[in-house]
């Protein structure tokens, strides 16, 4: 048990994670700038949800901790996409 | 890594703490879920009134705000690595960064807010009210979510300072930090909501 919680993080992971971060939101500026209307929205969601990845897996840890917090995140978005999908088949259809 | 845990006559479980951090962590994904999904509708019903009211917002200033928020975000994480390499200059020093720039982004949430009431952009103002039911909405959700994200910046602020007196005072140590890495794990999920909020309100337009 104690193994999972003394792992200690190189300071370089998390300057290198930033480093990505930093990266990925000027992409995200840059694709929503110039106006690619529907396709911007998508890459700029699809940029968020890496980045949350990255925030998750590393600054949370969850690449280096127990299992369990890994499949109950999963599970919880997971969740939360049942209810999206199923709310817009709702608005969609109407 | 360090030696075993020091004190075994103490009644700790670091595991169960952590674990009932996530659990919160989890409820406030839930909740703020619920309101991009509130967002997400109202923005598919009134298209274009939410095209026009988010080409209004300051992406220089949101832009800004999001790499203080990865930055502060990345010195947090790292004081739990300091305090494991029982640095405490160096962990101080971190979750000092951490707390100032927290306050950074404040103070330019209340430059940014301000510049809007002086447009006559707030809740319920007359403006508003003219501009129709679209813009209503997005300036509604707009106030109540960056305000309600605000609000835990202010809350994770009160923590961190807390968190900093007790690695002063040799409370939080090296074979004893699990409420730094809880309070690293609150501030994170402050980023990973604005990770989404930044895209949605300045972004996309």
């Amino acid at each position: 048990m104690s193994d999972t919680t003394q792992h200690i993080v190189p300071y370089r992971t998390y300057g290198l994670i930033l480093l990505l971060l930093l990266v990925l939101t000027m992409v995200s500026v840059a694709v929503t700038q110039i106006e690619l209307t529907r396709w911007a929205t998508i890459v700029a969601l699809l940029i968020a949800s890496t980045k949350s990845a990255f925030v998750l897996a590393i600054f949370m840890h969850l690449k280096f901790d127990h299992t369990i917090y890994r499949v109950m995140v999963i599970f919880i978005i997971l969740v939360m996409a049942a209810v999206i999908l199923l709310t817009f088949f709702d608005y969609g259809f109407r | 890594m360090s030696e075993s845990i020091a004190h075994h006559d103490e009644h700790r479980d670091d595991e169960g703490s952590k674990l009932g951090i996530w659990l919160f962590i989890f409820t406030e994904l839930l909740f703020f879920g619920g309101l991009f999904i509130t967002y997400a509708v109202y923005r598919h019903g009134n298209t274009q009134a939410f095209h026009l009211a988010a080409e209004q917002l300051d992406v220089t200033i949101g832009t800004i705000n999001t790499v203080i928020l990865l930055i502060s975000s990345m010195t947090i994480a790292m004081a739990t690595t300091a305090i494991q390499k029982k640095d405490k200059r160096t962990t101080l020093v971190l979750i000092g960064i951490t707390l100032l720039l927290a306050l950074v982004f404040l103070v330019n949430k209340y430059f940014e807010w301000s510049a809007k009431i002086d447009h006559g952009i707030w809740p319920g103002s007359p403006l508003l009210e003219e501009l129709g039911r679209g813009d209503t909405l997005f300036f509604g959700l707009y106030y109540f979510m960056t305000g309600l994200h605000a609000l835990h910046i202010i809350i994770g602020m009160v923590l961190i300072a807390v968190i900093l007196v007790r690695v002063r005072k040799d409370i939080i140590t090296s074979d004893n930090f699990q409420l730094l890495e809880n309070g690293g794990l609150y501030w994170h999920l402050v980023d990973l909501i604005w990770i989404f909020l930044f895209p949605l309100f300045y972004l996309i337009t």
